[in-house]
Formats: C-alpha cells, structure tokens, sequence
C-alpha cells in the first residue's frame, strides 16, 4: 500500500454506507452538508497542527488562541470596528498569537510542548481576564455565515476545503513543506543542511495562528456570542484528527490529504451516532475504536510497503 | 492479496462495532421514522451531561409524563458539561423532528442561534433547572426548581424548630462569591427578624469552598470557638455532608454520646443520597431540596400542551395546568416546580438521587 494516508478515506466510505443504509435521518444530502459548520473550525486548527507535528512539535494552544481571538474581535466588532477591520483583525490577532509560540519555541530554545502548554493556559488567562463571567455579543453583519452557503455548499465548508488545498501545496510542493519534513525527521541533520530551522518553525506556528484567525471568525459568527469558556478541549478534537490522518506524532512524516480524509472520518462517525442519539458513553468508545483502527491500519499498510521495499533493493535479509 | 484481504476484515470489523452499538437505539430510530408518527409527540430531554446523577430524578419524571401523557421519550446528553457541548446534540434533534427540546442548559447564551433554529422549525423549548439568563426570549419557558427566595426562610425555620427557636447556630456555605449561596443567606438574615426566631442568635458564618476537607475544618472549628452551639446550616450538599461527618465522630449530635445540653442541629440543602446513612443514624434529623422530578414532569406538560396548541407559553400570563391547575409565568417566563422537598427518616428511602 504506497498510500495508508487513503485508509481514512476508505474507512469514511464505509461509515457513510453505514448510516446511510440505517438511518433516514442522515439520508440527507443537505443536513448532512449543512452540519459540516460544526466541524469546519476543528478542521482549520487540524491543518495547521499538522504542519507543526510534521516538524516535531506540538500545539497545545490552539484552542485557547481561538478562544482569545473570538473574544478580542466581537468586543472590538461590539464596539463599533467597522467588519472589514474586524476580520483582518482577527487574522492578525491569530498569526501573532501563533508567532509568538514559535518565537518563544526557536529563540527561547524551548521544547513545544512546554511552551504551548504555558500559553494554552495563558491565552485563555487573558480571555477570561478580559471577558470575566460575561460574554460578548457578535454584531449582525458578522453572524450567520454557518447558515449562508454557495449552491447548497456552506462557506464554512469551502473556507476548510480551501484552505486545506492551499497549506496542503505549501507543505508538499513548496520548499517550505520540505524543510518542515527535514525538521521533523532530524532538526540537526535539518540544520547543518542549511534548513532555516527557526524561521520554518515560526512559519509553521505564524500559519496555524492564521488558520486560527479565520476559525475564530467562523466561530463568532456561528455562536452569535463570544466567552472564555468555549471551545473547551478543541485541541484534543484536532490533534486527534492529525494523528488519525496518518501523520506521525514524532514528526517527519504525514500529508495534508491524510487530515483531511481524517477529518471527513470525524465528522461522519460523529454525525451519524449523533442523529441516531447514540449515547455520549457510547460515542466515545466508538471513536477510540474507530481512531485505533484507522492509525493501526496504516502502521500496518505502512510496515508491508516497507518490507516489500528493503525485499527489492536488498538493503536488508531478514 | 493480502492486504486488500486485511483491509476488508478492518471494515467488517468496522460494521460489526457500529452496528452493535446502533442496535442499542434501534428501537427509537425505528418507531421515530415509522409512519404512525402522526400521533405521538417526540421529546427529547437533553441534561447537561450524561452520567450526572442529579438528572436522573429530572429524567424520570419526563418518562413518567410520557406514560400519562402519551408522548415518545428519548434523553440525549453530551459527554462533558461544556458551554457548546449540547449545541449539536440540539442540531441532530432537529434533523429527528424531534417535537419538544427540554433543555438544562450549560450556557445562558452560547446556544441562542441554534436554539433559535429550533423554534424556527416549530420545536418547543423547555429550559429546566438552569435557564436562559438575560436570553430568555431564545426559549418558549423556564421551568425553575423552586421559587429561590423561599429557601433560606424555609431552611431557618427547619433549623429553628429543631432547636425549638433558641440558642447559637452558625452557617456552613460554600465560596465567599458563590451567588446562590449569598442570596440564601441574605434572604436568611431577613427571616431572622420576624419575631418568632428572636431567641436564635446567628453567631458565625464561615466558608467550606464546597471542598469536603476544607468544610470539615471549618465545622470542627465552629464546634471549638463556639462551645453553646446548637444549630449548624450547611446549605451546600458538599458542606453537610462534610459537617455530618464532623458531627458524627464528635458524637455530639442530638442522641450522641457527647451531646451537651441537647447537642447541635444540623440541617441544610443537599441530595438525599449522599446523606441518607446520617439520617438513618440520627447525625441529621432532616434536611430539604427542591424536587428535580417535579420540574421534569411540569416541563414535559407544559412543551407538550404549548406543541397541540393548548396552551400559550406568553410570561406573566397564566395557563391551564395540570388537572385543572392554574400555572403562573413570571415575567421572565419562569414557573416554579414547587416548594422544598423536606427529607427525613419516613420519607428518605422513597428518593434515589
């Protein structure tokens, strides 16, 4: 199997087939779009994440810079910036948030982990610092745009897909994706190379922080409200879908096509135990099954295509 | 070859867990999609997460309006008790056509838009237990435990006539900030000033965080500085208990082996579970909550009655309620359950939750 990235997308099929054969209530094209709003905002985090686990590092904030983000910008909406304002805001607010991560990681010499793990708590300090119980409204002109769509596509949908494409030829044909793969396998061999390994790092964080930015656009126009407390554990949620999706924890390795059939995994497991109101406890199990499965396919379609390769060069007997 | 073979296992494995956990709510998937649906109303009961014990009296009382009434009953809850964590759960209710949405909602504002929805498509909402604050116009009503400001005259006369209305007492509450807490507690002080309780004497108001140690301490510090003590209100579940324990090993409760002068009085709010071995061991006489079963069963009547048009759920009006009860809505569009539930000996078995 030279793809085990395409396990997801097989495994989606079948869940799909699934529901559609049990269920009239997932039997319809519309909702079945329509509800991919919930999900879109994970999936803009996923994207990200996964160029910064392709590099070796971890994100541990995003949710948290989402939260800030969604906060900052309906109070300054509230207060009267004008929308076009607001949504460049947003971007900029999310890509310095994301920037600082990599500056603190590559210029402070510090692990990801450690780092991100201080401003996941950090960023949602300030937002609840800032916001306190209350919560901020979203004037009109921002809400909605989960209920707007582009022949029958919601723009939520099309912004994921979109942005996926874009990050996607970044990391596979464009020199930075290359080095992010360099950094990930080996960042001192990466960097005797003569990789930038600092500035693609803070490249990595600065793309997330902007993906980030638009998540948080397509949350506040979403909820219509914007507090400290949301999007609580949306973190796990999209490193779960990276991971899932083929790229491995260590770094070095995954594509963007992996995440994204991972999230499309996501979405329709969830969606179709969900219209079925298939209990919470019930949801859970599935889903770790469903995760075990699709990365041990993969680990085990990756293995077969390896002993076949070392059998035709000879590299190795075993 | 033989990876096409392993891959197919791994789906059929696939189906096989689906289906099995499917097969679990294939008796409701099927009758909700069947053609007799016309009849029979569908209500859904989402609390704020599942596993919560408090919801399970709120849950049975639904059901057991279902049986009376005659509706399709269904409990949906999320995993977690987040701001957002019901927000699907609501949407995948309206794509079931669901009928009636009883909610306890875990944010007073977050699930406006798509509870908005909801009432789009004609679905009743029913808050319980928590509503809507400030954005009561994204639910149809509120149907709230118990009329709050009766609970703290009601506690100081539980207290007081346990201590026959004379003699020290102290309050265990929970944060300094909980606002519940303090507007039980101010509501408590009025109470104090009707004539009746004018030989009670509030000596001492301490705090627990609702943290069982914290709670204890406090308690064994009252019991030190204030040596005539004869009554302690813990209006927080976590804070009686913690005192009941206190209390029990002291053996200075009514009965006790180190009771002076009638021992002390203890009583407060709190579910009957968690307490029921303190009231069959004479530590606690009796002690009161509202009745989560209650507030279940008016919400299933009211979103019921609002969906076949029997009634119109418009605040600070009044409709017809059950057996020829009148039901007031506030003007927030709240309804009170009932009054406290007080638990005692007699009664205490008769409550699980």
């Amino acid at each position: 199997m030279k793809r085990p990235e395409l396990i997801p997308a097989f495994l989606t099929i079948l869940v799909v087939a699934f529901f559609w054969r049990i269920s009239p209530d997932f039997r319809d094209i519309n909702y079945l779009l329509a509800n991919t709003t919930i999900f879109a905002e994970t999936g803009l985090l996923a994207i990200g994440l996964t160029l910064i686990i392709i590099s070796g590092n971890i994100d541990l904030s995003v949710g948290s810079s989402l939260v800030l983000t969604s906060c900052l910008v309906a109070k300054f909406t509230n207060d009267g910036t004008p929308i076009f304002i607001s949504i460049v805001m947003a971007l900029v607010i999310g890509t310095v948030l994301g920037t600082i991560n990599g500056l603190l990681i590559t210029v402070g010499k510090l692990p990801s982990f450690l780092v991100t793990l201080a401003t996941m708590a950090l960023y949602r300090g300030v937002a609840q610092a800032m916001m306190g119980p209350a919560s901020a409204k979203v004037p009109q002109p921002l809400k909605g745009i989960d209920r707007s769509d582009f022949h029958g596509l919601p723009y939520p949908l099309i912004i994921f897909v979109f942005c996926a494409i874009v990050v996607g030829l970044v990391l596979h044909r464009m020199i930075l994706g290359r080095w992010l793969f360099g950094i990930g396998t080996n960042s001192e061999a990466a960097h005797y190379t003569g990789f930038p390994v600092n500035r693609a790092t803070i490249f990595a964080f600065a793309i997330t922080g902007f993906l980030i930015g638009i998540s948080a656009l397509l949350m506040d126009s979403r909820l219509g409200v914007a507090r400290h407390d949301l999007a609580k554990g949306i973190e796990l949620d999209a490193i779960t879908i990276v991971v899932a999706g083929g790229t491995a924890i260590a770094g070095g390795k995954g594509t963007m096509i992996g995440t994204a059939f991972s999230w499309l995994l996501l979405y329709f497991v969830k969606t179709g135990m969900g219209v079925n109101n298939l209990k919470a406890e019930y949801q859970l199990t599935i889903i770790g099954i469903i995760l075990i499965l699709s990365v041990f396919s993969q680990q085990i379609a990756d293995r077969f295509s390896t002993i076949k390769h070392r059998k035709t060069t000879k590299i190795e007997s075993r | 070859m033989i990876r096409i073979s392993s891959i197919l296992a791994l789906g059929a494995l696939l189906l096989v867990g689906c289906n099995s956990g499917g097969s679990n709510e294939s008796p409701n998937s099927t009758s909700s999609t069947g053609t007799d649906s016309g009849a029979k109303l569908k209500v859904v009961f989402i609390p704020k997460n599942t596993g919560n014990p408090y919801f399970k009296p709120l849950g049975a009382g639904i059901e057991e309006a279902s049986k009376e009434l005659g509706f399709e009953y269904q409990e949906q809850g999320p995993a977690t008790g987040d701001a957002t964590s019901q927000l699907p759960i609501i949407k995948d209710q309206i794509q079931r056509k669901v009928d009636v949405i009883i909610l306890a909602a875990n944010s007073p504002d977050a699930l406006n838009e798509v509870l908005d929805d909801a009432k789009a498509k004609g679905i009743v909402v029913v808050t319980v237990d928590s509503d809507l604050e400030k954005n009561e116009s994204h639910r149809d009503v509120g149907v709230m435990a118990t009329d709050t400001s009766k609970i703290g005259p009601a506690q100081i006369e539980l207290l007081g006539k346990e201590m026959n209305y004379e003699g020290e007492f102290a309050i265990l509450s929970a944060t300094t900030d909980a606002p519940n807490q303090n507007a039980w507690i101010a509501d408590m002080m009025t109470a104090l000033k009707d004539p009746k309780y004018s030989k009670m004497k509030l000596v001492e108001t301490v705090y627990g965080n609702d943290e069982p140690q914290k709670s204890s301490t406090e308690m064994e510090a009252l019991m030190t500085k204030h040596p005539n003590l004869k009554g302690v209100l813990s209006p927080t579940s976590v804070g009686l208990a913690a005192a009941a324990q206190v209390l029990e090993n002291s053996g200075m409760y009514p009965g006790g082996k180190k009771a002076v002068n009638g021992g002390i009085h203890l009583t407060g709010l709190s579910t009957p579970n968690q307490l029921k071995k303190f009231v069959a061991n004479g530590v606690i006489t009796a002690f009161q909550l509202w009745s989560p079963k209650d507030m279940g069963s008016l919400a299933a009547y009211l979103g019921t009655a609002a969906k076949n048009k029997k009634i119109e759920l418009k605040s600070g009006t009044e409709v017809d309620g059950p057996k020829g009860t009148k039901i007031k809505l506030n003007d927030k569009g709240v309804v009170f359950a009932g009054d406290l539930v007080t638990f005692d000996k007699a009664n205490i078995d008769k409550f699980d939750f």
